[in-house]
């Protein structure tokens, strides 16, 4: 049976081109970049060309890159510090996000709120989106920071960057902009100056390089504390002896992934596009997301009846690899709050289905995808009580049509 | 995650999925919002499960357990039926993972509200013979 992989945005697999780019690092080039002989010396070479790759690709300079264990870390950094640090110098304790980013800026923001800070989580509307004028409304003369993801996980939504960007460098009294851009980046164009970023955090393993690497951009000009305590690596900010096999990885990532970028996203978007419009004829379903402001490869849909842990298994069982937003998949009772987000109930959002595609899929994958996936909805539906009692307008059914398509 | 592979296979053929138009005892438990329905439909003669029937909107243990649990009450007598445990479903799967275990909760609950049905169809009480059939821990929450 053909493996596809459509689980892109959980993660990648490391391309031969960039293990072949790491393996020097691990054997030859073994040195410690902080060792002054020409072994060390070596390794702290390849570094900083690592650096000059992710600076390159994202319209930065290399003095702007910090390298991280990946994403989380990154968000943790940015966030806490920057909150911390106004907090002590100028007295300001409030921060800007929204309802639906990733855990790592959520759960670092209700952290903050521990200590003392004030947080708006900006409600997303129903497609996902959140409009610069929300961000300008909320801002306070006690404003630290704002953060907000350039493109959602789940559902793939892009949010005007650039303008609240602008917004937040605009303000007299300067608000620092950090975005989580690990979906977008490879994805979707960033360029770090004319798009107003002061912070962005970018993971490795979203675009074909491996788990445990990622960097902080952090503009020149902002005063970034140190995060983890120890030795002088990434200029005194993140002790601990660099991964340079992992960063080495990370610079040609970046350089491949931001390569041809437009023409890469289009042939993305058209496999994704097709996907949407099949399987959105599955009756009794929805698209969940804005349909124009998404990234090239995110499909999202909910299918009532169906329980998205149950669907995974199916789709696993015929060789699909994908992902949901149920409750199930996370562990909890509560489906996913970027779904929840939307204002979808329950219900729906316990039948979502995330399928992320990138150029390494094929249009034959996708031919696949979509002959299975209704022939999966049925047999799941078939007993399901649930659809049964949709289809005989049991419970209220009324109240889910808003959402779907006809049960035909 | 993991699953053992008793729960995969009998989330891969699940036992016994359907309905029994006309049931002795039927019973359903859980709801939509957590996330786990399952509806069991019990044919009782002389006192024996003769034919058992489920449908679950939910989890691959869902699905595992109820299947797990029609194998376990089909042909036997009402007084075993009835002392089927969450654990013995869990046992017979090789194990669930922690968050799951409480789609075996549902199991024994769906299986318990079937007979407490068949009981009130012939006039009995079933509150003396069942106990309470108590909420899942997890979905009273």
């Amino acid at each position: 049976m053909k493996q596809i992989y459509a689980d892109n945005a959980a993660t990648t697999f490391v391309t031969d081109e960039i293990l072949g780019a790491m393996m020097p690092f691990l054997t030859g080039r073994f040195g410690n970049p902080s060792s002054i002989y020409r072994l060390g010396m070596d390794a702290l070479r390849g570094v900083e060309h690592a650096r000059k790759q992710c600076a390159d690709a994202i319209g930065a300079k290399p003095n702007e890159i910090y390298f991280t264990s990946g994403g989380s870390e990154a968000d943790n950094w940015a966030i806490k510090e920057t909150a911390r640090r106004l907090k002590n110098e100028s007295g300001k304790n409030h921060i800007i996000t929204t309802n639906f980013e990733h855990h790592a800026v959520l759960h670092t923001c209700q952290a903050l709120e521990r200590e003392g800070f004030d947080v708006t989580y900006l409600p997303v509307d129903e497609r996902g989106l959140i409009t610069a004028a929300q961000v300008e409304a909320a801002l306070t003369d006690k404003t630290a920071i704002v953060s907000i993801m350039y493109a959602n996980n789940e559902i793939g939504t892009l949010l005007p960057i650039a303008e609240i960007g602008e917004i937040c460098r605009n303000r007299n009294n300067k608000v620092i902009f950090h975005t989580d851009a690990v979906q977008a980046v490879g994805n979707i164009h960033i360029d770090v100056k004319s798009q107003n970023i002061d912070m962005m955090s970018v993971s490795g393993h979203k675009i074909h390089a491996p788990k445990g690497i990622g960097f902080l951009y952090c503009k020149n000009g902002i005063n970034l504390r140190n995060f983890i305590h120890g030795g002088g690596q990434e200029r005194g900010k993140r002790a601990g002896t660099e991964n340079t096999a992992g960063i080495a990885a990370l610079g040609l990532a970046m350089e491949i992934a931001t390569r041809d970028i437009q023409a890469k996203a289009e042939k993305v978007a058209k496999m994704r596009d097709r996907l949407i419009s099949e399987l959105s004829k599955i009756p009794a379903s929805c698209v969940n997301g804005d349909l124009k402001n998404r990234l090239p490869g995110n499909v999202n849909l909910s299918f009532i009846g169906v329980e998205g842990e149950s669907l995974l298994l199916n789709m696993d069982l015929k060789g699909i690899s994908a992902s949901s937003g149920s409750a199930c998949t996370s562990g909890s009772l509560d489906p996913s709050h970027v779904l929840l987000a939307l204002g979808l109930p329950h219900e729906i959002a316990h039948g979502s289905c995330r399928i992320t595609i990138n150029e390494y899929n094929t249009d034959e994958e996708i031919d696949i995808i979509i002959k299975e996936v209704p022939e999966i909805i049925s047999k799941i539906r078939s007993m399901s009580p649930l659809w049964e009692d949709f289809v005989n307008g049991k419970d209220n059914a009324q109240r889910f049509f808003k959402w779907l398509s006809p049960i035909k | 995650m993991l699953y053992s592979e008793k729960v995969m296979e009998h989330f891969t053929n699940p036992r016994n999925v359907g309905e029994i138009p006309d049931a002795d005892g039927v019973g359903e438990v859980g709801n939509a919002k957590c996330g786990d329905i399952m509806k069991m439909y019990l044919k009782i003669d002389n006192g024996i499960v003769t034919d058992c029937k489920f449908k679950t909107f939910g989890c691959g243990a869902a699905i595992a357990t109820s299947s797990a649990a029609t194998e376990m009450i089909k042909g036997q007598p009402i007084e075993t039926v009835m002392k089927l445990t969450n654990k013995a479903v869990i046992d017979s799967l090789d194990g669930l993972p922690a968050q799951k275990l409480h789609c075996s909760v549902l199991a024994e609950q769906a299986v318990k509200a079937a007979l407490s049905d068949y009981y009130t169809k012939n006039g009995i009480d079933p509150a003396p013979i069942l106990g309470e059939i108590g909420e899942c821990a997890h979905c009273a929450q």
